[in-house]
């Protein structure tokens, strides 16, 4: 979790204050996740590549964003959620990956297409 | 490349040329891009003043921007603790804006670590600081392979990468850019930042090869 989102949380926390679902992250730095595998019609930045495959969150993007899916197609505007990081092992890509066994990719997702594992 | 003819060589040689510019009806997305764009225009979304005004905007924007945040980087170390912690902050002290609305996260390449950068879906990159990305980078060998053999891939272009070193391929496909900040090369350490910026070229700033050595720079 972003250092910042963490004093907030703590800060909150501390004097009763509720935060709103979407305010603070819901993965953190650290946290292994599925990318999942949906198929919905349209343009989606997750690489086919990429969605069922297993990873970590590498960092949390700051500020939130807008849903650009939804946004496009007019549904749910101003929807604000994070971005995270994500690495995934080029092993765990690709069966026969030819290099080191540390080499991995990252990427960004959104918060709607990862799923936590534990 | 040798062998082939480049449209953008001097004209210092003499040799017969094609006709400049396009004699042959426009393509069917010219038509489109046409259509849309004067439809816009009609519909008031914007003037043809402002697409001028941003086709101005990206025209400025060149590799040499990227090259001075590199160098500046190197330079100095205060400043490239900023750059590593918010790159989109650290290039605006520079006067380079963002016109774009992304964010840049800068990736520090170590004897530890080489960072390379793609997009697969499309052509995603740091624009504001590097201006318009090579053909190569658009075409989809590179964005095929940079994902599922990028040590092959970075071979084709010279660079061994050793089993020891980690590589991180970093799809760019959302709303972040990435900017590698290549090693600094050695024997440069007399330089001044323009000589340093010297050294950095586009493809280096990409992660498929290193800074330049000082040997090969134009200094």
């Amino acid at each position: 979790m972003a250092m910042a989102d963490l004093i907030v949380k703590e800060r909150s926390a501390a004097i009763g204050v509720v935060t709103a679902t979407d305010e603070v992250p819901v993965f953190a730095s650290g946290d292994r996740i599925r990318i999942k595998n949906r198929t919905p019609i349209g343009h989606y930045r997750v690489p086919h590549y990429l969605r069922g495959k297993l990873g970590t969150v590498d960092q949390v993007i700051e500020p939130v964003a807008v849903d650009n899916e939804e946004e496009g197609y007019g549904r749910n505007a101003g929807q604000r959620l994070h971005y995270y990081r994500i690495v995934v092992p080029l092993t765990e890509i690709w069966a026969d990956y030819v290099g080191a066994a540390q080499d991995g990719l990252y990427i960004e997702v959104y918060e709607t297409w990862l799923e936590r594992i534990p | 490349m040798s062998g082939q003819h480049n449209d953008d060589h001097g004209h210092d040689h003499d040799h017969p040329h094609a006709e400049v510019g396009a004699t042959g009806r426009p393509g069917y997305y010219d038509m489109l891009e046409t259509a849309v764009r004067e439809l816009l225009i009609e519909k008031k979304y914007f003037s043809a003043g402002e697409i001028r005004r941003q086709i101005e905007v990206l025209d400025s924007r060149t590799t040499a921007l990227g090259g001075k945040v590199v160098a500046k980087a190197w330079a100095d170390p205060e400043f490239k603790k900023r750059l590593l912690a918010n790159g989109r902050a650290a290039c605006e002290e520079l006067g380079i804006s963002f016109y774009d609305d992304t964010q840049l996260i800068v990736l520090e390449n170590t004897d530890r670590v080489h960072n390379l950068i793609v997009c697969t879906l499309c052509s995603c990159y740091p624009r504001p600081v590097l201006g318009l990305p090579p053909d190569w980078y658009k075409a989809k060998p590179y964005r095929a392979r940079a994902v599922s053999e990028p040590r092959a891939v970075l071979a084709e272009f010279g660079t061994t990468i050793p089993d020891a070193v980690e590589v991180r391929v970093h799809d760019s496909t959302a709303m972040v850019r990435y900017l590698v900040l290549p090693m600094r090369p050695a024997g440069t350490d007399g330089f001044t930042e323009a000589q340093l910026a010297e050294l950095v070229t586009r493809d280096a700033m990409i992660g498929v090869i290193p800074a330049n050595n000082p040997e090969g720079a134009r200094v």
